[in-house]
């Protein structure tokens, strides 16, 4: 059996063991019940010991690259970033920019070849993912390490029921009962805000709407108790009142079970709402990171800058016209060795083309891998 | 489900009554004289005779409407009486006659039904559940050594006709190897294990042949389904909670890979009943391929019009077969 972490120690008791799983008839209090378990359990592990000397989850220059017949795209670039239990981190750039990829290298989710993971190290407990093999990175999947991805139109599988489909990680994971996976998929359902959750777990996808299907994908990436919850632009298919409601019942979740969440998105208002951190990513490297609002007030790389201009605000004066960043972030057949956004940026210079500019720390947790990155607050906040 | 069963059947009634009537039409404008397989030395008045004898005197549609009523009323009455042993409730009177033999059509059918259920229906089972396997497996590992394998085999089934495979066949096995037959012997009746051992050794390349066909066809349409598949975001997301590559596999891609895989091998079934006309020509067996055509080139119209109709009523059923199980694969399709 391999080391076990904080993660599986958390699971063994968020699970409804104290509630032998049969015979529910009113879920709510027992929710509760459960919710108030895991909170005070919760403290335990993230206060003591592990976390003071190495992080729940890190990331150490990864490199992931995608072999194509007209060449080697090197999609992720030595990122690094780490995360503790009940934190959220915010991983934002444009589309291209590396984020999906990224994440699905954690738990090598893409398919090899065409795509390899050429090096660095994922840690989680202490383990490193990209080390275990097959059959041990499976019983991590969903277990300890949550997946939410984009399209909850299709991420399910539409000719099993929704019980069927949240119960098959609970069965394989937990090795729990037929029956004792069904009430706890219930549970599931009402913890993540589906009404009359009895009679809908037994109903297939294609009678759930956009905003429930989603409820139910966070539900069925939540099932096992995951240390980590890696949400892959959850809210960007949904429309934006939807969008607010899953937020707040990720924050909700969050609070309740104390997971670190990862949130891609490209979507800076989302992030500045629901992050801890952000991680700003560019052409598969991570140019700017810091906390949600030292980076929000002063943006030191000129891409950040840029990205935060793009934002368009409610109110106040109708401006001219919606900004953009003209062009298209580059695709990288070679390892970078110049910066990847001097041909976008107002600031760049000879040296820009020259050399890669390295992760600098600025202040406090905040570090920009910019040549000569900009010092002034931010004038649009 | 069952509403919606019962009223497709219901309908196939007019369905098959507006086939039928194409058929007879269809037969009436064509060429061809009953009496032009008898011997040149029959005389003229004779052979009007012979003519008004079998009824083909009368306009077409007391013509058609007698055989409907021989056909939908006292064959059946015939079947039921000889299945449950009670002989009065068959129907007195004339029976629906071959013009060629003079025997009732349906106890041609009857005699040549086994032959063609045991080579055709043998073929349609082993091509496919060989094809399921090796169709999943080509697209798990599209490009392997395998699929570019099977790819070859499926185009050669394809394109190599069953009166190349066939003679290639008996060639290699019966004439150079000597292990099994060229001819399929009908009169062969199984009764102890070495007449088994026959009846085995001569079905097999009539079945390897008529497999092959629908092993390539049925292969190929499980490969493209389950490729599909793969690619769908649900197989992301299984895989993402951690579910072994067998689930995976036959679990999610299989059930949604066999929507339309399950309708293929439906609507190919009525196949099995017809026969194989080149197959059986090939390797003598006399099914009801060799039937059929035999009628044709006599202009034996009641044969040829109750195996046309038959094969219609089952493409028809076999229709609604596949609908059926379209809906009980698929969740989102629902028809009341």
């Amino acid at each position: 059996m391999p080391p076990r972490g904080l993660a599986s120690e958390r699971n063994n008791h968020w699970l409804p063991h104290p509630y032998p799983g049969v015979g529910f008839t009113d879920l709510r209090p027992l929710l509760k019940e459960t919710d108030k378990m895991s909170n005070s359990h919760l403290e335990k592990p993230t206060t003591a010991g592990i976390h003071a000397s190495a992080p729940l989850f890190e990331v150490r220059d990864l490199e992931t690259v995608i072999h194509t017949r007209s060449g080697t795209v090197h999609a992720v670039n030595s990122v690094s970033f780490e995360i503790n239990a009940g934190e959220t981190l915010g991983v934002v750039g444009e589309s291209g920019s590396g984020k999906s990829v990224t994440m699905m290298s954690l738990i090598r989710l893409l398919a090899s070849p065409p795509v390899e993971l050429r090096g660095g190290q994922v840690l989680l407990g202490g383990e490193d993912l990209l080390k275990l093999d097959e059959g041990a990175l499976r019983d991590l999947r969903g277990k300890k390490v949550g997946f939410v991805f984009q399209d909850p139109m299709t991420s399910l599988n539409p000719v099993f029921t929704v019980g069927f489909q949240l119960m098959e990680p609970l069965r394989q994971h937990l090795g729990m009962s037929r029956r004792g996976a069904h009430d706890r998929a219930v549970e599931l359902l009402a913890l993540v805000g589906i009404p009359d959750p009895a009679r809908r777990v037994d109903e297939y996808p294609h009678q759930f709407s956009g905003g429930m299907r989603q409820r139910v994908m966070i539900a069925m990436a939540l099932a096992c108790d995951p240390a980590v919850l890696i949400a892959d632009e959850p809210t960007t298919a949904l429309d934006v009142t939807i969008q607010a409601q899953i937020i707040e019942l990720m924050r909700e979740l969050q609070s309740k079970l104390g997971m670190a969440v990862i949130w891609v998105t490209h979507d800076l208002n989302v992030v500045r709402e629901i992050a801890d951190r952000v991680l700003v990513m560019y052409a598969g490297q991570v140019i700017e990171h810091g906390p949600v609002d030292a980076l929000f007030a002063q943006p030191a790389h000129p891409y950040t800058r840029a990205l935060l201009a793009t934002m368009p605000r409610a109110g106040g004066a109708k401006q001219e016209r919606l900004r953009a960043i003209e062009g298209m972030p580059p695709i990288l057949t070679e390892a970078p060795q110049s910066c990847a956004f001097r041909a976008r940026c107002g600031h760049a210079r000879a040296r820009c083309a020259q050399e890669l500019p390295r992760r600098q720390p600025l202040s406090n947790g905040h570090d920009v891998a910019c040549h000569y990155p900009l010092r002034e607050v931010a004038e649009h906040v | 489900m069952l509403t919606f069963t019962l009223r497709r059947l219901f309908l196939m009634v007019p369905t098959l009554l507006v086939i039928a009537l194409a058929i007879f039409l269809l037969l009436e404008l064509s060429p061809g004289d009953p009496m032009s397989q008898l011997p040149l030395s029959i005389p003229e008045d004779v052979r009007e005779g012979l003519r008004a004898a079998l009824g083909l005197g009368d306009p077409w549609y007391v013509r058609f409407l007698r055989w409907l009523y021989l056909f939908a009323v006292v064959e059946p009455s015939h079947m039921l009486a000889a299945a449950t042993g009670l002989d009065n409730l068959a129907i007195e009177g004339p029976r629906l006659i071959s013009f060629q033999t003079r025997s009732p059509v349906a106890d041609l059918i009857m005699q040549r039904l086994p032959q063609t259920l045991w080579v055709v229906g043998l073929s349609y089972l082993v091509g496919t559940l060989l094809a399921l396997p090796i169709g999943i497996y080509s697209a798990y590992r599209q490009y392997g050594w395998f699929d570019q394998f099977g790819v070859l085999i499926s185009m050669a089934g394809f394109s190599l006709p069953s009166f190349f495979t066939g003679p290639v066949l008996i060639l290699v096995f019966s004439i150079w190897l000597g292990w099994f037959p060229t001819v399929y012997d009908t009169m062969l009746t199984v009764s102890d294990w070495s007449s088994f051992w026959l009846q085995v050794r001569q079905m097999i390349l009539p079945v390897a042949v008529l497999s092959l066909l629908n092993l390539a066809q049925i292969s190929r349409f499980v490969r493209a389904s389950v490729l599909d598949n793969l690619g769908q975001d649900y197989v992301r997301t299984a895989r993402a909670k951690g579910m072994t590559e067998r689930v995976v596999l036959l679990v999610h891609v299989l059930r949604n890979s066999m929507i339309p895989v399950v309708t293929v091998i439906a609507l190919g079934f009525p196949t099995v009943f017809t026969g194989a006309i080149i197959t059986e020509q090939l390797f003598r067996v006399n099914g009801i391929g060799q039937l059929l055509i035999t009628s044709i080139y006599a202009s034996d119209v009641p044969t040829v019009m109750t195996l046309s109709v038959i094969f219609a009523a089952l493409v028809v059923f076999f229709n609604l077969v596949a609908d059926v199980l379209y809906g009980l694969l698929d969740p989102r399709i629902r028809y009341d």
